[in-house]
This record gives C-alpha cells, structure tokens and sequence, in this order.
C-alpha cells in the first residue's frame, strides 16, 4: 500500500470483486484486450493449467457459467434433467457476451461438458474449441507421458491464435509466478480457517470468482491487499457452526446462498468452490521440462475430486482429513441438481463422514437458485444441531 | 408384472431370437455356478469392452448394465433403484447404476440367480463418466476385487491420434494384461488371443451384413429393437467365441430368407411388411416398456433401418474389424473407436450419413434422463441432422430402466403426430420440419 493511500476496507474490495465476478458480459476481459490486443482463452470447470494458457501470452478467463442472466436460447439446447451450467454458458456465447474469447478449452469434467465442446464446434465454428483430456492411468510412463502431450497439444492449438511459442522458458516462468498466486491463496485459506470472521467466505468467493477474468498480477496485488485488510480487520466473533462445503466445484452456486450459509451460522473454513482456482495444493517445480512438471501435478499435487480418478485412493479420507485440519463441526453437501460426478461421489464421501463420526447434511441447487429460505431453515437446524448436541459442545 | 396381457397375441420369434435368449440364459447360468466351478469373474462394461482378452484368460465377465437392462425387462428394475435411492443415491443419477446397486442390496441377478462377486474390475473408460463413478462405487463394495482402469482418450477432436492409440496400447500392455495374469496366474497365450480376434472378425462381417440388410425395401430387420437382439452376443460374452460365430451366421440366413421372400421384421405386433416408415434412430431404447415402445412404432408401420446405440459396442459397419495380426493396436483401436467415444459432430455425421444409405423418412431422437454421455447435445444434433439432409427429426424421452419416467400416454402421442407429419409430407403437404411436432 502506497503512503498518503487509505487502505480499503474487506467489504470495499469485496464490492469490486463482485462487480467484476458476476459480470457475465465479462467487461474486465474486453477491457483488457483493448488496452494490450491480447487473445483471451476461455475455460470450463473444473481445472485447466492456466500456466500453458499464460506462456502463450494470452489471458486465461474461467467460464463457470452466470446465474445472473436471463436464459432464452440456451434451454432450448437442453433438456430438464441436464444441469444449468451450461444453459448458461451456451447462453453467454450466443449473445455474444463470449465474444472477447479466441478460444474455448473443454477440460474433462463429466459427460456434459465433454460434450458440450462438440456442441461449441457445431455453434462456434470460427473459434478454437479445445478438449483437455486428463489421465486416469496414474503410472507416469504411460498416464504422465499421455497427460505431457495433451498439455503441449493445447500450447500448439494455443500459440496459432496468439503467435507466440510456449517455451519451455515461458512455460517455467509461468509455473513460477501460479506458484506465487497458490501461495497468497493458501495464506488466505488458512486465514480464512484461522480467523473465519475476518474472511467470510461470501468475501472469498467473489475475490477468487473476480481472478478468473483478472490478469494475474492485477489479481495478486487485490489478494494481497484483501489479505492486509481483514487480517486488519475487527469484525466480532460469533458461536457459529465450523464447516466445509463440498460439491460446488463446477456450476457455481448463487451468491446469495453462500451468504444464506453465513445467515444460518455457518463458518464456512473450506470448500471446493471454484476449485480450479485451489485445485493443486503445492509449488510445482521448476527444474526439468515444465510440461512433465505440469502433468505430474495432476498426480501428486491435486486435491481430492470426483473427476479425478485415483486407483489408491480411500474414498472420503481427503474430506475426513479435510475436515479435521480445518477443525469443521460438519460438512455440507451442495451440489449442483443432476450433476453426476457429485451426487455419484456423495454417498462414498458420506459414508466415510459417518465412519468418522462427522456430521452432514445435504441439498441441492442450481445457479439460478433465488430462493434460499429452505436452505436457510436447513443450515440453520444443522448449525443448531451441532451446537446443541455434538461431542464438542 | 411379469405375466403376459390378456391382449397380447403370442408372435412367433425369430430362430435367432431363440438362440439368442438361449446364449444370454447360458451365460448367466455360467455366472450363477462361477465360483463352484473355480472361475475368476471381472466386472466390466460393454463400450469397449475386451472380451477377447478375458476370453483369453478364460476368465468371465460381468456386465453391470447387462445386468441393469435384464432387471428393466423383468420388471425388477422399479424395486432395486428404490432400494439404492433409499441408502441415499440421488434421484437425479443414473439409473442402471441404482439399478445395479440396488440388485446387489438384494444379493439376487436379473434371472433370480446370484450374480457371483468379483475377483476384478475392469473399468474401459470409454465415452461415459458415469461408468468411472460406477466403479468407484463397486470398487467401496468388492474392497478386495483387483482394481484395472484403461483409460480411453475421447475423440475431442474427431479423431483417433498416433498419441492417443499409444496410450492406450500402453495400458494394456502396462496395466490390464500383467493384472490379468496376476489374478489368473498365468501368461497371456497371444496364440490364443489371436484365433479368437480371427472368431471376432468373422462374426463382425455377419452382424455388418444385416445392419446393411436394412437397405432392401421392405428392410427385413429393425436395425433398433430387433438390433438389441442381434447386438446382445457380440456386446457380451460372445465375442471371440464360436458360439458367436455361430450364431452371426444363423442370423444371416435368417435375415437373407427375408430378404428372398420380401418380408420385414417380425416385431411385437407380427411381421411387419407393410412398411410406411424407415426411421433413424439415436440413443438407447427403454427396457421397461421395450415391447409397448416397440408397438408404437410398428403400429404406424415404421421400421428402424439403423441406429446409433446398436454401435456402442463398435462400430464396425464403418470399416473397423478386430485385426489378429496386431492384438493390442487392434483392441485399442476398438476401444476408441466406439460409438460414445465419438465427439458431437462425428456423431452427427454419422446420423446424416445413416440418413442417407438407409433412405430413411425421419430421424428420432429418444434421449434418456439416465445418459448424460448421449443425451448432452441432442436437441442441436437433431437441428444439425435436419439441416445436412433435409431429413425431418423427432424428440422423444424417457428413461432406461426407471419405469417413473417412461410416459407412454405423452410418447404415444408425440410419435403420432410426429409419424403424421412424415405422412403429409410424403403427400407433399404439411410440416417439413420437427419444429411442427416440438
């Protein structure tokens, strides 16, 4: 912070966050290309390296869909039982409020959005339209080499729009400077876990959410200085309900319902809200080739998700360690209506909950979601029920 | 439900009909007496599947959604999905899994006999992520089943890669055959693996020639509910083997003596030569009400010439055969090749292209809540197919096994109205396209 400069308040920087966040006109990406005539690329829920995206010199945008919007075309693309995301995002690009984007990059998620790359190449034809396929064989002669090709055929696909070659220099440089933006992320989620009155996840989000249409260093000066500021910050301290929320990692829920959350006496002290943004939890490397670096942190790095296949792995052990890290009273299940990986996953993760002896509840939502009472009733009995008669109180 | 409607006429079946049923009831008589007889039992999907290979190590598989729509066509399928929803799986998921876990809640197979536990699973990840959940789930329930995933790339960019096929060759030779040997304890004989490949094509080349015999007119199959028939031995158990062989062969005459006597298919309301409509159809059928869903097509005199989900065990009318002379290339290329594995514009090409070859009057969509892998996309596919042949398409839905969602009334009527349009339009007038029937 400059002297003679009044630092800003949570709530102000929050405030610009939310402005940015929520505009699905994706205002803050048109801004930037006419101020540098840079390329954009869009990408899908749920990860994307935006490192490759980075070292081809163009602006890496999350496309997470928008609750916000009216949907008049995108329905008529899907039928009832396919979730909302990408009614919207469909919606989005036929209103030309993508238009700012050279390029769509389809990461492998579920059925939907695989397939909804097919439809971009039908719908966008003038507009590269990438499918990012993750390994699920985890042996890194055979898993890693495949996912290190993958990753140098989307620098390729990249470098035609933008003309600048991905290096494995640029690339590097890249892993370096994500690596500093993972860090500045941590030390606000430990904050946030440390201090949850200081950082309300409501804050959090949109600050995370704004980072997806943000340069990268633009994005890392706000988290800094949001850091400063409600480490600074006085904010009482209530006898709320410690939780993590989990199943919200690829169509967003309405701000309104995490602040429903906040209403009903929830600490929300983890999630995997936007998880492309908190998804790999360490540094990466930066000896060796960067692509091998990259895909080597699917394997060792990435946390816990339902679209990531794992042979070894416990179903439900990263929730429970999860949950017992952040000292979190329950978990909350919110998952997008007739999301597959979610709702697939949940019962595995539930049943590992009640192994442990944690408690949880669970509901559904779409993006579009305007009415939070249910929910509030719903979080406020769980909040209730752990403060009145869990183990702890 | 399981007893016949008072109405219903009893039909002659076809002799490969017969055969068919009588390897299906052999192979789940085989399961039920696995473990007495000391066989390994591998859990495995049908999209890519490696039945050679199992073959080769004498090993037998499962099929879950096998399994699923044989529980949807005995009416067992209502009970087990409640019983999964019950121990807290969404409604909103897919229903052959529920299905599955709920029949084995209640420890009995589509037949009334056991389904064996298994000693692997075998997961071919192949155009359908729900399949890697389903798995996960079986994996939480058989904690000490083996555990083998081949990883199939999609075809994103509409095609099979040098990078992608070696991918997949890898796995097999990495992952898949040394964990076989391991639960078998012994070597893969190549040898074997080999003359079974040679059984595959043979089979193969008989079951392309009846998909193509749709192109006679009358067509003397329906290449969509008859096709589940003749799809069953070479998806399951059958591929590789004599037996399959066999009974391809079998069917072939069948179909030619059709052919040669200028008769059509026999369907739920007899033989059907009175063919008004040939009709295209994309996505699974219901297995709830297979035969009343089958009626209302024969009713108005359709017959399916060709369909997509009679492919998602290979496409092999578009050129593939197993090759004995590269064992794992040819696998993989199978796996990959897969109707599901297709991204979104081949899969519409593929349609036009039917379209076309089979001469047909409409194109139906039957998209099913349960199946994201085909139903993501099928509203613009059916605008896309109408737009590259003029072919007027029609939207219908249902489910595969969960009789909630199969409205016969609202099914009943769309496909009137939509077989109507087709009739005005042959007389010249009417609608010329879905959009009179959507």
């Amino acid at each position: 912070m400059e002297k003679g400069h009044t630092m800003r308040t949570p709530e102000q920087i929050a405030e610009q966050c939310e402005q940015i966040a929520l505009d699905d006109h994706l205002g803050e990406v048109t801004k930037w290309r006419e101020e540098t005539g840079g390329h954009a690329a869009g990408h899908l829920p749920v990860y994307t390296p935006r490192e490759v995206i980075d070292a081809a010199g163009m602006l890496p945008v999350g496309v997470v869909g928008s609750g916000e919007m009216e949907i008049i075309r995108g329905d008529a693309y899907f039928q009832s039982y396919i979730c909302h995301l990408p009614r919207s995002v469909v919606e989005m690009g036929l209103t030309g409020r993508l238009d700012s984007l050279d390029a769509m990059i389809f990461p492998a998620t579920c059925d939907v959005i695989r397939n909804l790359s097919g439809m971009w190449k039908l719908l966008f034809p003038e507009k590269l339209v990438h499918y990012l396929d993750v390994p699920h064989n985890h042996d890194p002669e055979v898993g890693g080499v495949f996912y290190a090709g993958e990753l140098r055929r989307l620098a390729k696909d990249l470098s035609k729009i933008s003309g600048v070659e991905v290096t494995d220099d640029a690339l590097r440089t890249a892993i370096e400077k994500r690596n500093e933006s993972r860090r500045l992320m941590r030390k606000l989620f430990d904050l946030r876990s440390d201090s949850p009155e200081k950082v309300p996840t409501s804050e959090l989000y949109v600050l995370m959410r704004a980072g997806f249409q943000m340069p990268q260093d633009a994005h890392d000066a706000l988290v800094k200085e949001y850091y400063e500021a409600a480490l600074a910050s006085s904010r009482p301290e209530f006898d709320n309900a410690r939780v993590v929320v989990i199943g919200s990692f690829c169509e967003q829920p309405p701000i309104g319902l995490i602040r429903t959350l906040e209403k009903a006496g929830c600490y929300i002290v983890d999630d995997d809200l936007l998880l492309g943004a908190h998804f790999i939890l360490d540094d990466l490397e930066l000896e060796g080739d960067p692509f091998t670096t990259l895909a080597k942190s699917w394997f060792d790095h990435a946390r816990s998700m339902p679209s990531r296949f794992v042979p070894d792995e416990v179903k439900g052990e990263y929730l429970v360690q999860l949950t017992k890290k952040r000292q979190a009273e329950g978990v909350i299940f919110a998952a997008p209506s007739f999301c597959d990986p979610a709702l697939l996953e949940q019962p595995m993760l539930q049943d590992a909950l009640e192994r442990a002896g944690i408690a949880h509840t669970s509901f559904k939502y779409a993006e579009n979601n305007g009415q939070f009472h249910p929910i509030l009733e719903q979080a406020g009995t769980f909040t209730d029920s752990i403060k009145l008669w869990s183990e702890a109180s | 439900m399981t007893e016949k409607k008072k109405d219903e006429k009893e039909i002659p079946k076809e002799p490969s009909m017969i055969r068919q049923k009588e390897l299906i009831s052999g192979y789940y008589d085989e399961l039920a007496t696995a473990k007495e007889d000391g066989k390994k039992v591998v859990y495995t999907f049908v999209p890519g599947n490696l039945a050679e290979l199992l073959a080769a190590f004498d090993v037998l598989p499962v099929l879950p959604e096998i399994n699923a729509l044989q529980s949807g066509m005995r009416k067992r399928s209502r009970d087990y999905i409640a019983t999964a929803e019950k121990s807290g799986h969404s409604e909103d998921v897919c229903t052959y899994v529920k299905c599955d876990l709920g029949m084995m809640e209640q420890g009995i197979g589509p037949t009334g006999k056991p389904i064996p536990e298994p000693d692997m699973l075998l997961l071919s990840y192949t155009g359908c992520f729900t399949f890697m959940k389903w798995f996960e789930l079986l994996k939480e329930r058989f904690p000490k089943a083996e555990v083998a995933m081949l990883h199939v790339p999609y075809q994103g960019d509409g095609e099979i890669t040098k990078e992608m096929r070696d991918y997949t060759v890898k796995q097999l030779e990495t992952e898949i055959v040394p964990k076989l040997e391991k639960l078998t304890g012994k070597k893969l004989d190549r040898d074997r693996l080999k003359e079974l490949l040679v059984r595959s094509a043979e089979a193969e080349e008989d079951l392309v020639w009846t998909w193509e015999a749709a192109k006679h007119r009358p067509s003397p199959i329906d290449g969509y509910f008859g096709g589940v028939f003749y799809i069953g031995p070479i998806f399951t158990a059958f591929r590789g083997t004599q037996e399959g062989v066999d009974y391809y062969r079998l069917l072939r005459q069948e179909v030619q003596a059709r052919i040669d006597a200028h008769e059509g298919p026999i369907t739920p309301r007899g033989q059907l030569n009175d063919q008004k409509f040939r009709i295209v159809v994309e996505g699974p059928p219901n297995w709830t009400s297979f035969r009343d869903f089958w009626s209302m097509f024969a009713d108005e005199g359709a017959v399916c010439v060709a369909s997509t989900y009679t492919r998602v065990g290979g496409l092999y009318d578009q050129g593939f055969r197993h090759d004995p002379d590269d064992i794992m290339g040819t696998m993989a290329d199978y796996c990959l090749g897969c109707y599901t594995n297709l991204n979104l514009p081949q899969r519409t090409k593929l349609i036009a292209k039917y379209c076309e070859e089979y001469e047909a009057d409409g194109f139906i969509a039957h998209s099913v809540k349960s199946c994201n892998s085909f139903s993501a996309g099928q509203l613009l596919m059916l605008r896309e197919v109408e737009k590259m042949t003029g072919v007027p398409g029609g939207f219908i839905e249902s489910d595969l096994v969960d009789p909630r969602y199969f409205s016969a009334a609202n099914i009943k009527n769309r496909l009137e109205s939509y077989f109507q349009m087709l009739a005005q339009r042959k007389t010249g007038g009417g609608a010329k396209s879905m959009e009179a029937v959507l």
